[in-house]
């Protein structure tokens, strides 16, 4: 699936979604499956700053793509940071740096966080975009 | 309509709606609402006597400046200073601790002096003691918390060396909501030859201060936690520390007769004031201590004890509810955990229901190390709140624990 594809299915998935409460039940869901990373991960180098609760995110390179696993100590954190995953994981660095971020309003995920969890979201991206972009580089070497 | 709803009805942005639902807005501690009376007094200067202060001639500007310069009186006689001389305006608190921390260093603080700040401060009661310390080369000590969150006093005791020249505390813990003994540490630390400088930034709203009655040396508080504009403050200093303390900011009306060799500074309260002041602000604040007046403070006691005792009434027969900060001698903020849910979880689901509280550190990093804590959630109470909106509280309380329990 593509990055797009993805992204279009999540929002489809949401789209369900009329109440507030379910939407956030959807997300506590989706942060119990989130590929944790390990215990050892749990570094400062892989904490991401603007959030208010600790997100660790840790990726690896394999065959070309990105694989990324994070891990937060609060609920609706992991829950928005394994929606991150679910779309940009096992995508080549690319495919990352190109891809938009205009789904996340389409799920109503920033009018719905506060403003500084929305800051934490938009960390969490930065993140994603800048391994994609160290990799990019990488690749290139 | 009963005296509470009468009292909300002076404050326009309470009966805004947040996410669908009427606001609750426990969140007064950072900062507090403004009462029509504040925001008309405000509309009423630009208005009407625009203009700047102390230079015309003008009607206008005579206008302005009658108004600045009653609400220094009115401030005054507020916290029984002894002289309207001894009120400077600043932006806010941090400001004025900014101002102390830089010219109290400059004029009394030598290599090797002694400060004593306190493990609950406000970041902003820290840091500028802690950077003005470095620059002197002055020793930083801290006064210790104890398990319920009040200060060690037995510790302070003997903290106190014959070479500390400064205790900077609180007046009230923003994050505990602990009202901290003044008196008594006024007491020792004068014992000693010290000063003492108060945090009254969550002290002004809750009581009546009394800086005289306390017997403290500074005494620094924000109008925009007490009802008041954001972005006016007042630092309180006795003259006679003032008088020996240079300025902390050089320009305009500080200045009394400047050549190119050199400048010499206006008198007090003026050498400490740079700049085009915040009039406008200044006449808000003035109308915010009127509001405070005229309401009085046994109804805002009463009222607030009264929020306070329910609330941690109705948490405590929570199952999982920890408390952080359980003084007796408390105001009413209340910060607590949920057991095995994040504090920011937590928040988010209660920002839905249209309760504004805080959740995190509060500024106060070194506390929640203390505790062994990241953060926490914490509701703050003013006297417009009422009994229905923390049943709504611990609504979201229970909603929270069904979601993430």
């Amino acid at each position: 699936m593509t990055i797009q594809e993805s992204a279009d299915k999540l929002v489809n998935e949401f789209s369900q979604f009329d109440d507030w409460m379910d939407k956030y039940n959807y997300l506590i869901e989706m942060g119990k499956s989130i590929p944790t990373i390990d215990e050892k991960e749990k570094v400062d180098s892989n904490l991401i700053s603007g959030c208010q609760s600790r997100v660790w995110l840790s990726s690896e390179y394999k065959d070309g793509k990105i694989y990324f696993k994070a891990d937060s100590d609060a609920v609706i954190t992991k829950g928005i940071a394994n929606l991150l995953i679910r779309v940009f994981s096992g995508h080549t660095p690319k495919e990352i740096t190109d891809a938009d971020t205009d789904f996340l309003d389409k799920i109503g995920l920033k009018e719905h966080l506060s403003p500084t969890r929305s800051n934490g979201l938009l960390s969490m991206i930065k993140q994603i975009k800048m391994y994609a972009y160290a990799y990019s580089l990488k690749g290139n070497s | 309509m009963s005296d509470i709803e009468k009292i909300r009805a002076d404050f326009p942005i309470l009966s805004v709606k947040v996410n669908g639902n009427p606001l609750v807005y426990f969140d007064n501690a950072a900062t507090t609402q403004k009462p029509r009376q504040v925001i008309d007094a405000i509309s009423y200067y630009y208005s009407n006597f625009n203009a700047n202060v102390h230079r015309g001639v003008h009607k206008l500007s005579q206008q302005a400046t009658d108004a600045f310069e009653i609400v220094r009186k009115q401030i005054a006689t507020f916290i029984n200073a002894q002289s309207p001389t001894e009120i400077i305006y600043t932006r806010g608190t941090t400001e004025a601790i900014n101002l102390v921390a830089f010219s109290f260093f400059e004029t009394f603080i030598k290599e090797g002096d002694e400060i004593i700040v306190s493990a609950l401060d406000h970041h902003s009661n820290l840091v500028p003691w802690q950077m003005a310390c470095a620059r002197k080369k002055a020793v930083l000590k801290v006064i210790p918390v104890t398990i319920v969150g009040e200060l060690d006093m037995q510790a302070f005791q003997k903290l106190l060396a014959p070479n500390t020249r400064l205790v900077a505390v609180s007046h009230v813990s923003n994050t505990l909501g602990t009202i901290n003994p003044l008196k008594e540490i006024v007491k020792l630390a004068h014992a000693n030859n010290t000063a003492v400088f108060v945090d009254g930034a969550q002290g002004m709203s809750h009581g009546k201060v009394d800086v005289q009655d306390i017997g403290c040396d500074f005494y620094a508080f924000s109008g925009h936690k007490m009802y008041a504009p954001m972005g006016i403050g007042c630092l309180y200093g006795k003259t006679e520390w003032l008088e020996k303390m240079n300025p902390y900011q050089y320009g305009g009306e500080m200045i009394q007769k400047v050549s190119f060799e050199c400048t010499t500074f206006n008198e007090l309260p003026y050498k400490f004031e740079a700049g085009t002041p915040n009039v406008a602000d200044v006449v808000g604040l003035g109308a915010a201590l009127k509001y405070i007046e005229h309401l009085g403070w046994e109804f805002i006691e009463k009222q607030e004890t009264q929020l306070l005792n329910y609330l941690m009434e109705k948490l405590s027969k929570i199952n999982g509810i920890q408390f952080i900060g359980t003084s007796k001698n408390k105001a009413a903020i209340v910060s607590f955990n949920i057991e095995g849910i994040h504090y920011f979880d937590a928040g988010t689901i209660l920002d839905h229901m249209g309760i504004a509280v805080r959740t995190g550190s509060h500024c106060t990093q070194p506390l929640m190390d203390v505790f062994h804590i990241e953060g926490t959630i914490r509701a703050s109470m003013a006297f417009y709140n009422t009994v229905e909106e923390i049943d709504k509280l611990i609504k979201g309380v229970e909603k929270v624990k069904q979601l993430f329990g």
